[in-house]
């Protein structure tokens, strides 16, 4: 097992100044940075191994096709999926997800049908559904979250009912850091026969993630915010499902004859991959992937709970700091306000010190206006943060106290 | 000063706890909202004005210091004067803020806006501080709307 305080050297990135100051990196909510054998790995890819898929009988495109394959491969076990088949490979999770309210929803909801959302969703998990609505006649619900910033279990079953032909929730909120009670929810979803699409877009970077288990139908992230490439993202859906859908996007290497006569589709996963995919990005991800496996979760989980802890307990010890969102289980993220103290001003404050965190609505505005918040700051650690770049962000966060006088 | 005390200003500061003429104008003779949607900052800048003459202006905000200041002391200058001077001082503000060459400031000219001349700084805030003034030259114009996209 790997020294923690070594992981750090893992990634390149970390190792600079901005505005003269080492940089400390609490943005990982936004996206993660990537260790050096991601990065080789892609570049090795780019240099010495570049080739089309699927088809070439020549020998790079022969090695590249495999390399794909191996990555989905590593993603189907890295969540437990049943079969590689389940693994579609998309640009990130908002396209999963459209992807599945376009094949998926859109053949299954009809006027007055109820598609059941959370307050606490991003907004790339309402605003496909929406569209699908609008199309459809069907209805947009949103489930209550407490005060705590966490779902309202009460409202959950209450909102359930015989119009309701789908839900779609977010595994872990990326404004709040709330870990959902996802298994038990979709166990009463699933009682009543209702499909289930679980954004984990913030989940995989922080927790062991399977799907067999929590036993939703699809299961979307991004590659970006797992240590690996951006522009790649994985849709894993229940082949049962995945095999009656129609094509999102129609092109090339989707299809098995094409004719003007009529074209037929190619099996799941390869019916949903129109055109060249992202062959790099995939090699990267795996790359991210093996990466976290040799770690382990438990050394991931060790560190970054005393991680939220210790932040937890710094952020709440300045008077005027009111950290938004304090859910019983919680990833390393901390959103909070300080008085009058504006989140952009608070940013540009941190930002001086080298400390990178997001200001703003988090692409959740329903969110904020539940909580009765215009905006947060929001400070969201990784397992190669550190106490001391803590206690930096709780030394400029007294400065920001002191020049907006709270 | 370094260039974070630079943007933080007293005057700014100052402005941005007590903003000046924040209420909305009743009557008015046109208002318009700014909004930046990469951030969220809103505000609402309300006219009173003749075809030649600005009479008076109030800005309602939402938002950060940066933007909470820059309308606040818009307000305290562009009041009771020519339509035609108020679109200079419009341009000559934006040109403060954004313009390529560092500005010559002048005191008498730019008034407590040359207190703002530190966002070129920070490339990152430079919309929140032309929001409002953005917002007034589309409540002149008659349009309802500005945003910083």
């Amino acid at each position: 097992m790997k020294k923690a305080s070594t992981l750090r050297d893992d990634f390149p990135i970390l190792n600079q100044e901005v505005n003269g100051k080492p940089l400390i990196y609490l943005d990982n909510a936004a996206t993660t940075q990537k260790p050096k054998v991601v990065i080789d790995r892609v570049s090795s890819f780019l240099s010495e191994e570049n080739a089309n898929i699927h088809r070439g009988v020549h020998h790079l495109s022969m090695n590249a096709t495999k390399a794909y394959d191996q990555a989905r491969s590593a993603v189907a076990k890295f969540i437990n999926a049943n079969s590689d088949n389940e693994i579609i490979f998309v640009r990130g999770a908002t396209e999963a997800i459209n992807l599945v309210a376009n094949s998926f929803g859109k053949s299954l909801l009809e006027k007055g049908d109820e598609i059941l959302v959370t307050e606490m969703e991003h907004h790339a998990n309402i605003v496909p559904w929406q569209l699908v609505a609008r199309e459809t006649g069907a209805k947009v619900i949103p489930i209550a979250i407490t005060d705590h910033g966490e779902i309202d279990l009460n409202d959950f079953e209450s909102k359930i009912n015989k119009r309701t032909k789908i839900a779609s929730f977010i595994h872990v909120s990326n404004a709040l850091g709330t870990i959902n009670p996802a298994k038990r929810m979709i166990q009463i979803l699933k009682a009543k026969d209702i499909p289930v699409l679980l954004d984990g877009a913030q989940a995989v970077a922080h927790q062991a993630v399977n799907v067999q288990d929590l036993g939703c139908d699809f299961y979307v992230f991004s590659s970006h915010k797992l240590f690996g490439p951006d522009g790649m993202g994985v849709l894993y859906g229940r082949n049962e499902l995945l095999s009656k859908m129609s094509p999102y996007q129609g092109g090339g290497d989707m299809i098995e004859v094409v004719s003007f006569d009529g074209t037929t589709f190619r099996e799941p996963p390869e019916r949903f991959e129109a055109g060249t995919p992202n062959i790099s990005g995939a090699i990267g991800l795996k790359e991210a992937i093996d990466y976290i496996n040799d770690l382990g979760w438990d050394t991931i989980e060790k560190i970054e709970s005393s991680l939220l802890k210790y932040c937890t307990e710094k952020l709440s010890s300045i008077p005027s700091l009111k950290i938004i969102g304090t859910a019983q289980k919680k990833v390393p993220v901390l959103s909070f306000t300080m008085g009058s103290a504006h989140p952009h001003d608070i940013a540009t404050i941190l930002d001086s010190k080298g400390i990178a965190v997001r200001a703003g609505h988090h692409c959740a505005q329903p969110l904020m206006k539940r909580l009765g918040v215009s905006a947060t700051t929001r400070a969201s650690l990784s397992f190669y943060n550190n106490v001391e770049e803590i206690d930096q962000l709780g030394e400029a966060l007294e400065q920001v106290s002191k020049i907006f006088e709270n | 000063m370094d260039d974070l005390s630079d943007l933080y200003q007293e005057i700014i500061l100052s402005h941005n706890k007590r903003p000046r003429n924040s209420d909305p104008l009743d009557p008015s003779t046109g208002q318009a909202e700014g909004f930046n949607p990469l951030c969220g900052d809103k505000l609402t800048v309300y006219v009173r004005n003749s075809e030649n003459f600005l009479e008076t202006v109030s800005c309602d905000t939402d938002g950060c210091a940066i933007s909470r200041a820059s309308g606040s002391i818009m307000t305290t200058m562009v009041a009771n004067k020519e339509i035609i001077e108020v679109e200079k001082l419009i341009e000559d503000t934006k040109l403060l803020l954004t313009g390529e060459d560092e500005p010559e400031v002048d005191l008498i000219e730019h008034g407590d806006m040359a207190a703002l001349i530190g966002v070129r700084k920070f490339p990152a805030r430079i919309k929140c501080a032309t929001l409002a003034w953005h917002a007034l030259e589309s409540a002149l114009k008659g349009n309802n709307e500005a945003t910083t996209e």
